[in-house]
């Protein structure tokens, strides 16, 4: 895994068998949580986004199952016995640069832990290994602040229950911590707020608890499934503001997922595209919304309402729908509805993922670009290799490999 | 334009808090209190505001879904005449109500599961009696065909479509008895962004088409902009600010207005200004402040603002502004974004696809050929 990222997922695989079928919800999703940056994963809905992050926390629910692929998991220090005089200073954090041999962990499967890399996929969810981790090196911050939060506990008593857990024993201590981080996320009574239930915040306030809980113990990385999805505008703007400010402060990585490009583009530093269960591209946040290279990331870009541009036009669509999940689309799984497709080749070989030229950050999966079949990946020759592409039925398994 | 279709007046719907053994009331929720609005034939009038701020409910009111607590609905009918939707009784308003349609938010829960939608789409001609047997039948196929659905998905049930589809059947019901007035309560927001944008082209197509006027309710300004004509955004209740979609965006009158659209989220990553944050949140419409409802939050509220609720008056052209500093202060209207060119790639691709499915004789080889060079060059 590179030396620069908290998380590597690699070529990750999660199936749900159904009543009426298997469902793929991921098929091979491989991508870096790079460290202290802001990493966006957008699509539309049914396109794996949660389920990458459920995934990463080992808490997919059942009878989905993690298939194939492995996390690779760095924690930001090496954590003896955490709970000694640490009080808030989290600032003083400081990253483990030390530590840059690339720990590539070993056969998968088992907990290996190697250079403090840790291999998540191998551990039992409900083991003590994935339960030190959660909460205190990687925590969340779900969609429905109201669900998420248990309605029968004050605000205070749930994050005083993870800093318990993780860091301190002392029940004094950890009140005082929570307050401090109540204070710390805008809270403008967080005395009172620490007593008060979650029926009798607001929508944004409960938000702000929920982002308090999951900053208690200053975790390695912040995984935000739609947090803002909830929320009204002006509150929306409030809570971006509050994150964008608490990644600077304590320097840990944020996976953001959302379905939302506006914020995507206030908030991301890198963004991947993702589409039925697979990464369709990858770039710089700059570079995807101002040199889109997949057609559907162009076709999403080009479809959403942009203030001062297409008024009273009409808006450019992309054709048909999301497929249902338990169908199988043969070749590049966007095709049917791509407005560039090839005929002959993106409905029979599922493009594999390819560097845009001298752009050494920006990944695509799409025929359109050279080096997107297993042909051209052979020959090392795009151009040549182009010619023969026709008759490279490769079938799908072939295609996934590598 | 200029024709009046609409126009409520001091519209007020408050709703009882009850409590204790004998459900006294104890006080209002003013989810709706003075609604001044005028709506044109033929044009869309977006409600923008965050939630709680009484513009669904305004819809609700005007259908008189919910029954007003005070004010005028005026709807101008085209043999009825100026008809005060407030007053008519059940036989007047079973008279006016196929004129004026919902479509509503929410297209899982706004469906009959289980009914077909053949007969979720013939119920309102059936209990007008407009159409039986036969033409009933047709006309149901004809506007399955209508909103881009197919004749034969009259015999499916709801839970067999998606939101996008749904939220068609939705307006394929809404257009049955032909309407002039179609209140959309925030009908793409639960939709994600590629069937969005169907939904929204299908709207102005079918506006075109049957003449519709659209009041049409919503919480994301970029949709607004690109559909509305005119705008009113609400705050607690109240109208604080109409005015012509350019008037309203790029030339705002009331610190609220602009407040929200700094708040929008630009869909571009070069245009990442710091929002003007509003402090605190929305206050209850139950228990209002004092004066001007936005004072508390407002960056430029002086003394007045506590004391006195400034009225909607006119600041020029027809822009309506509720701000005692209406023609004084200076504010920040929206951005203008810039467009996102596709890759010539793409475009060459899809040029080249539309060629060939012309001429019918797909030579695969070729077109990747023409891929290839085209991402080296």
């Amino acid at each position: 895994m590179p030396a620069e990222s908290v998380v590597s997922v690699r070529d990750l695989h999660v199936e749900f068998p159904t009543p009426v079928g298997l469902v793929r919800a991921l098929n091979g999703v491989s991508f870096d949580v790079p460290r202290g940056k802001v990493l966006g994963i957008v699509g539309e809905s049914g396109c794996g986004k949660s389920v990458t992050a459920r995934a990463i926390l080992r808490i997919i629910e059942k009878p989905g199952r993690i298939v194939g692929g492995e996390i690779l998991f760095r924690p930001m220090r090496r954590r003896g016995r955490g709970r000694a005089g640490r009080t808030g200073d989290d600032a003083s954090r400081v990253p483990a640069t030390g530590s840059g041999v690339d720990g590539n962990s070993g056969a998968g499967g088992s907990a290996s832990e190697t250079n403090g890399v840790v291999e998540l996929t191998g551990l039992d969810p409900g083991g003590p290994e994935i339960r030190r981790i959660r909460g205190q090196e990687i925590s969340m911050i779900f969609q429905e602040p109201m669900t998420s939060l248990n309605p029968v506990y004050t605000v205070g008593n749930q994050i005083e229950e993870a800093i318990l857990l993780h860091q301190t024993s002392d029940r004094a201590e950890a009140h005082r911590r929570a307050v401090e981080i109540l204070r710390r996320v805008g809270m403008p009574n967080p005395e009172r707020i620490a007593r008060s239930y979650p029926h009798q915040l607001s929508g944004g306030m409960r938000q702000r608890a929920m982002i308090a809980m999951a900053l208690s113990c200053t975790p390695t990385l912040l995984i935000a499934d739609e947090p803002t999805t909830a929320l009204d505008v002006t509150t929306e703007a409030q809570i971006l503001e509050l994150m964008r400010e608490l990644q600077a402060d304590f320097g840990m990585s944020i996976m953001l997922i959302t379905h939302s490009m506006g914020v995507v583009a206030q908030l991301c530093d890198e963004v991947i595209v993702m589409y039925l269960g697979r990464v369709v591209e990858r770039a710089p946040v700059e570079e995807l919304f101002h040199d889109p290279k997949h057609p559907y990331t162009v076709s999403l870009l080009r479809s959403i309402p942009r203030i001062g541009v297409n008024r009273g036009e009409r808006l450019e669509v992309i054709k048909g729908t999301v497929p249902d999940p338990y169908s199988t689309v043969p070749g590049c799984p966007f095709h049917p509805r791509c407005p560039s497709a090839i005929q002959g080749l993106c409905d029979t070989v599922l493009p594999l993922e390819t560097q845009i030229a001298d752009k050494p950050s920006h990944g695509v999966r799409c025929h359109l670009y050279p080096g997107s079949t297993p042909t051209e990946v052979a020959d090392q020759n795009p151009v040549a290799a182009a010619g023969s592409t026709g008759t490279a039925t490769t079938p799908r398994g072939g295609a996934e490999t590598t | 334009m200029g024709e009046l279709l609409l126009e409520v007046k001091g519209l007020k719907k408050h709703f009882p808090i009850k409590q204790g053994f004998f459900r006294r009331t104890v006080g209002h929720v003013r989810a709706v209190d003075g609604l001044d609005l005028s709506v044109n034939r033929g044009e869309t009038f977006a409600i923008v505001g965050e939630s709680g701020c009484g513009k669904s409910t305004s819809g609700r009111t005007i259908l008189r879904l919910e029954e007003p607590t005070a004010g005028e609905i005026i709807y101008h009918h085209e043999t009825l005449g100026k008809i005060n939707v407030e007053k008519a009784d059940s036989k007047l308003l079973k008279r006016i109500r196929p004129e004026m349609q919902i479509i509503f938010q929410d297209p899982f829960s706004s469906l009959d599961s289980r009914m077909t939608v053949g007969r979720i789409i013939a119920e309102p001609m059936v209990i007008n009696d407009t159409l039986r047997g036969r033409e009933l039948k047709d006309r149901v196929a004809e506007l399955l065909t209508v909103v881009g659905l197919r004749p034969e998905h009259a015999s499916r049930y709801p839970h067999a479509f998606s939101g996008g589809q749904r939220q068609r059947i939705g307006i394929a019901r809404a257009l049955a008895l032909n309407p002039k007035l179609i209140i959309c309560d925030e009908p793409v927001s639960a939709l994600d962004v590629s069937v969005q944008a169907q939904v929204l082209n299908l709207l102005e197509d079918l506006q075109e088409r049957f003449n519709l006027t659209y009041i049409f309710i919503s919480h994301d300004l970029s949709v607004v902009e690109h559909i509305a004509d005119r705008v009113a955004v609400m705050y607690v209740g109240k109208v604080v600010e109409v005015g012509t979609t350019d008037q309203l965006f790029y030339n705002p009158k009331m610190p609220y207005t602009e407040a929200l659209l700094s708040a929008l989220p630009k869909p571009d990553p070069r245009n990442r200004s710091k929002p003007t944050l509003l402090a605190g949140e929305v206050p209850s419409p139950a228990n209002p402040p004092s004066g001007c409802y936005f004072h508390p939050r407002c960056p430029y509220a002086q003394e007045i603002c506590k004391k006195e609720a400034p009225p909607l008056q006119d600041t020029g052209d027809g822009h309506l502004a509720a701000c005692h500093f209406a023609n004084e202060l200076t504010l920040k209207g929206a951005t203008p974004l810039t467009e996102i060119k596709a890759p010539d790639i793409i475009t060459a691709t899809a040029r080249h696809q539309a060629s060939v499915a012309a001429s019918s004789a797909a030579q695969p080889t070729e077109a990747s050929e023409q891929a290839g060079s085209g991402a080296t060059s």
